[in-house]
């Protein structure tokens, strides 16, 4: 019953907007409030960033999601860059390895109801969110 | 690529950004405004983002090295016009955006601003530029 | 134990047969159960449509309720069971008039005066049936039920979180009650859609009415003044009243430089104060 997934590769800044977008129609299309769309729109744009900025770029898929109660947008960000080593580090609010604010991934993670992250050094990153509608 | 158009309106140097921003167009943008801050001599900077839908941790660096440039360059930096969804959303992210200034909407941007350049030139008023062009205060 | 394809076809013919005086045992059973709340008429009607939706369910030699010949059995069931949930009938009472299918079928059967063993076999697989129909609608039931309690909920959230504007300027919310993380969030984005439509530089939060103050509702009420900052707008906290002041400094929770006033009036005429200091 879930909708096909749409892919976008990551390798340029223009394909970090078009992931915004997307994220953005599907948000609307499953509903999700205006704050939560901010937020899941926000976590994406940071996510797909860290795909191209540390994972040398990727690819995201964005797809509706329904776990027979509500209906919900599930984001895959996925590279095969050098990973993160220390993911407990990774997740410091303040602590970044290419000069931003670090607050990428801590701030991705509590913009949305599920974060998975799957990671080791040398092997690339997959992260998976999830926001379900209230 | 697009680039931000930069109005100059009085002594206010006004900024609205319309589009989803990459991030090379906010580089540009930072550029851009310092250049013209130093080629127009004014003392106020407004960045209108009224029409962004989202403020990413990218963009809110941004405006804060915007404000810092600004700031060494003798002009105040103001950002007007936040939704409440992306406050909210910038909360939750954990970005304070320290150092920035905000305004609900351009006016109220514009009479901080005069407020801001008022009080500057109480304090200055024996000091050695006092022949800048004055800024009148909102009445 | 299930329908076989026979026994459907069987019950198919008998349901067809005795239409009329099966409706009638039914609409009795279920009318006594529900004491009069609804007309005779109006259980004539539904349980003559029911009748139809066994009818074809079986006549589709249908074993459980999940085939596809019923279809329209499921709904009209839910149908029946989101009327009942509405019009305030119990998940017993919707349930019993589904259950009461199997007696009017039984006196139906009686009625023929051909009982033997393969009868009683054919009731008991009918029965099953009949059992599964009557869950169905105690799903369906509760689920209304959900959908009523979520709507009332979300009714009840919009009634109580007024956000007035106080002076030129100037918003107010007078929080009361209790505030949980849902109401919290709500009149979070309510208070800082009013600044910005009224354009107001100041927005008093009164928490005079709010019984007590946890971490979490502290640390709403924080966000929200955070978020209000950051759009351009400062927030008072008026109302604390002398327990709360005790429970926030023993919980630990750092107002910062939030500025805090016993009452709204106070806070008041520190937001006038301060716009007459900035000469506006």
């Amino acid at each position: 019953m879930n909708e096909p997934a749409q892919r976008i590769e990551v390798a340029s800044d223009q394909d970090v907007v078009r992931v915004r977008q997307l994220v953005r129609t599907l948000a609307v299309a499953v509903k999700l409030s205006l704050v939560d769309q901010t937020k899941l729109v926000t976590a994406a744009s940071e996510l797909a960033r860290n795909t191209l900025v540390y994972g040398g770029g990727g690819w995201v898929e964005v797809a509706q999601t329904d776990n027979g109660r509500r209906k919900g947008i599930r984001i895959v960000f996925s590279d095969q860059g050098p990973g993160i080593a220390d993911l407990d580090l990774a997740f410091t609010d303040g602590y970044t390895s290419g000069g931003g604010l670090g607050l990428g991934l801590s701030g991705a993670r509590r913009l949305v109801d599920e974060f998975d992250i799957v990671t080791a050094a040398g092997e690339g990153t997959t992260i998976t969110v999830t926001k379900w509608c209230r | 690529m697009e680039r931000v158009p930069i109005l100059k309106i009085g002594a206010i140097l006004l900024v609205s950004i319309q589009i989803d921003m990459e991030d090379q167009v906010a580089l540009q943008l930072q550029e851009d405004l310092a250049d013209r801050i130093v080629a127009t001599g004014c003392h106020g900077v407004i960045i209108d983002i009224s029409a962004l839908d989202i403020v990413d941790s990218f963009v809110g660096r941004t405006l804060a090295t915007i404000a810092g440039i600004s700031k060494v360059l003798d002009a105040d930096t103001v950002v007007v016009g936040m939704r409440p969804a992306v406050a909210i959303t910038l909360v939750e992210l954990g970005l304070s955006l320290p150092g920035i200034r905000t305004a609900l909407n351009v006016e109220l941007g514009m009479d901080l601003l005069a407020r801001e350049r008022f009080q500057d030139e109480d304090e200055d008023e024996d000091g050695p530029d006092n022949a800048e062009t004055p800024v009148v205060p909102a009445p | 134990m299930a329908l076989s394809a026979d026994e459907a076809a069987r019950f198919a013919v008998v349901l067809e047969d005795h239409q009329e005086a099966l409706v009638t045992v039914w609409t009795e059973r279920v009318a006594s159960t529900l004491r009069g709340r609804l007309s005779q008429a109006e259980l004539q009607r539904q349980n003559t449509e029911l009748r139809r939706g066994f009818q074809q369910a079986l006549a589709g030699a249908a074993q459980d309720l999940s085939g596809e010949s019923a279809a329209e059995l499921r709904a009209q069931l839910s149908e029946l069971s989101s009327t009942r949930a509405r019009q305030g009938f119990s998940a017993t009472e919707t349930a019993v008039s589904i259950f009461a299918f199997k007696e009017a079928v039984l006196a139906t059967l009686d009625a023929q005066d051909s009982t033997n063993a393969s009868t009683l076999r054919d009731y008991v697989a009918l029965s099953a049936l009949v059992d599964e129909a009557a869950l169905f609608t105690f799903d369906s039931y509760v689920r209304v039920r959900e959908e009523l309690i979520a709507d009332q909920t979300e009714q009840l959230l919009e009634l109580s979180t007024p956000v007035v504007k106080l002076w030129e300027g100037v918003v107010a919310v007078p929080l009361v009650g209790t505030l949980d993380s849902a109401r919290a969030q709500v009149v979070m984005e309510r208070l800082l859609q009013t600044l910005v439509d009224t354009s107001s530089p100041y927005a008093i939060i009164d928490i005079t009415g709010v019984p007590a103050v946890d971490t979490q509702v502290a640390q709403h009420i924080l966000k929200t003044v955070v978020a209000a900052r950051l759009m351009g707008a400062d927030c008072i906290i008026s109302g604390i009243r002398p327990q709360i002041a005790q429970t926030i400094v023993a919980l630990g929770i750092e107002f910062g430089d939030i500025a805090t006033k016993a009452t709204l009036a106070d806070a008041l005429r520190y937001v006038l104060a301060q716009t007459s200091k900035k000469g506006r």
